[in-house]
């Protein structure tokens, strides 16, 4: 009986000492973007700012613009790979597996390192803009929604599905994007919420091309306007934490759904 | 869970067209030999090249000299004390929460805000740690005043002390998000069974749960030392002059352009990046294998 008291205060301290630890330096965050350096009062001209300052909007706009075309290349380029090699190619698994989980294991930053000559192709055929980062983050954001669109495809017979519409004369165009495809709508949504927190939170390849994302720019103007960078900060990890947040409840959702 | 096994109709229609199909699959490789087999093969081939393309071992053996070394094995202090204390008090989490029932309001809490604090970590937590000990920062003047320390803000923060501790704010939750599948595969019956055996509380933690758990706690481990090896955001952030560790290194040479010769120097030093990573998580997979015989 004093065991399980015991235990159970003890429980709630080390509950308490973590959830101190997560928050407090979240909490100085919000503290330091909302402090009047002059004054030592408080005010909101950080968080005003970044809806106001031309060079925080731009990169504002730029991270979303990428988030969104990095979803967009993610889609178009594994969804239906990953449905032909179940339909077809049913040998090909592993490779596809080990291949999409592969930047797990290459860091980032030596993707980056030997990028040089790939981007000098890039920027002769399509121009020279922040918005051509969005082909390498697909191949980033590619061992998450690998994972994510495999759950949702396990989860469903794509054979049959398949099979049948087949026999009644449906194109595998049509089998892929108006059978298999709306039924795996939870995973390519997981995986795109993903991407995009990834997306905007990504710092290491953009910073060393010289593009000004918007972790780049929070960087850059740290050293002219501490609060303003701190209140991007702190938006940008709110707006990730609202869409993972947003991500469990799709799950829960679908867990409850779907349990036959 | 279990999915259908690839069932015999495809495979009988691969076999008549057993080219066909395979090249709808050649966009996707096209993309990735492109974007990630090209940029890897150019380091690895440029480690081992000189400047005129010839065949060159000067890069890696410069590799030797004091500067890459002492930064590597700052590194790998760096990843091992953040990996471990990230391990031990990211499991004791784990468990915190699992002891919870599974649709509990703490449990969900919980596990969404490890799973935005371990992928969207970066640039914003070392703004936070800036604020919360740097100058003018929330516990700053606290510290100042209870322990005696520079109330202009923590110097420590911005050397490999601070490096360990900012690391750790990530390395937690990652823990928690690795390691709960393996607390949560560990079935009550096994615990019931060791009671019913006679065991105590102490010999079920020390002779079942324990063994049981320990190739998934050093697998999760390792996943956490590489995954704070090849980390650049946060240190980038927080470090702004000088490359005390093997990232900042590697962008040290890659944007300097005053020492020629130096810019190809990051080729070397990313080998050096990808072999430590490599060996690593191929242990990982390895203890993986052997954990999922008991705790899947």
């Amino acid at each position: 009986m004093i065991g399980a008291t015991v235990w159970r205060l003890l429980r709630w301290l080390l509950l308490l000492a973590f959830a101190a630890f997560f928050a407090i330096p979240l909490l100085a965050l919000l503290n330091f973007s909302t402090k009047d350096l002059a004054t030592k009062g408080r005010t909101g001209a950080a968080w005003q700012a970044l809806f106001q300052d031309p060079t925080m909007t731009d990169a504002i706009t730029t991270s979303l613009l990428l988030a969104l075309f990095t979803v967009l290349g993610m889609i178009v380029l594994l969804v239906p790979t990953m449905i032909w090699v179940r339909l077809r190619v049913p040998g090909a698994t592993r490779m596809i597996e080990f291949l999409c989980l592969l930047p797990l294991t290459i860091p980032a930053l030596v993707i980056v390192v030997g990028l040089t000559n790939v981007y000098a192709w890039v920027n002769y055929l399509v121009g020279d803009s922040a918005l051509t980062l969005a082909f390498v983050y697909v191949v980033l954001v590619l061992p998450y929604a690998y994972r994510a669109i495999d759950s949702s495809l396990s989860s469903l017979d794509a054979t049959t599905l398949a099979e049948a519409a087949r026999s009644l004369g449906a194109s595998w165009f049509t089998v892929i994007t108006r059978v298999i495809l709306p039924n795996l709508w939870p995973g390519v949504l997981g995986g795109a919420f993903i991407a995009v927190a990834l997306v905007l939170g990504e710092f290491t390849i953009s910073s060393l091309s010289h593009y000004d994302t918007l972790p780049v720019v929070i960087v850059q103007i740290s050293k002219a306007d501490a609060p303003e960078s701190m209140a991007a900060a702190l938006a940008s990890l709110v707006f990730a934490a609202v869409l993972l947040v947003g991500l469990s409840f799709l799950d829960r959702r679908r867990h409850t759904s779907g349990g036959k | 869970m279990a999915a259908p096994a690839p069932t015999a109709p495809p495979a009988r229609t691969a076999r008549r067209f057993s080219v066909g199909p395979s090249v709808g699959l050649l966009p996707f490789l096209a993309y990735l030999t492109v974007f990630l087999i090209v940029p890897t093969a150019t380091v690895l081939v440029g480690a081992f090249q000189d400047d005129q393309g010839g065949f060159s071992l000067d890069k890696v053996s410069k590799l030797n000299d004091e500067t890459p070394v002492h930064v590597l094995r700052e590194s790998l202090i760096l990843s091992f004390s953040s990996a471990a204390v990230g391990a031990v008090l990211g499991a004791l989490l784990a468990y915190l929460i699992v002891t919870a029932p599974p649709t509990s309001v703490l449990r969900r809490v919980v596990s969404a805000v490890c799973g935005v604090l371990a992928q969207f970590g970066g640039v914003t937590l070392a703004f936070a740690w800036i604020a919360t000990l740097g100058f003018g920062g929330l516990l700053t003047k606290v510290l100042a005043d209870t322990l005696g320390t520079d109330p202009n803000g923590i110097s420590q923060l911005y050397e490999l002390p601070g490096l360990v501790l900012v690391y750790t704010y990530f390395q937690i939750p990652l823990m928690v998000i690795v390691f709960l599948p393996a607390l949560e595969g560990l079935r009550p019956q096994w615990r019931e069974a060791a009671v019913n055996l006679g065991a105590t509380t102490w010999q079920y933690w020390t002779q079942v749960a324990f063994p049981l758990l320990r190739p998934a706690f050093l697998g999760s481990m390792l996943l956490l030392f590489a995954n704070a090896f090849a980390a650049y955001a946060t240190a980038a952030a927080l470090i702004s002059q000088g490359s005390p560790i093997l990232p900042l290194l590697i962008r040290n040479s890659l944007t300097s352009e005053i020492v020629l010769g130096e810019h190809n120097f990051a080729y070397a030093l990313s080998l050096e990046m990808i072999v430590v990573v490599a060996v690593v998580m191929s242990l990982y997979a390895w203890l993986l294998k052997r954990t999922s015989r008991w705790l899947s």
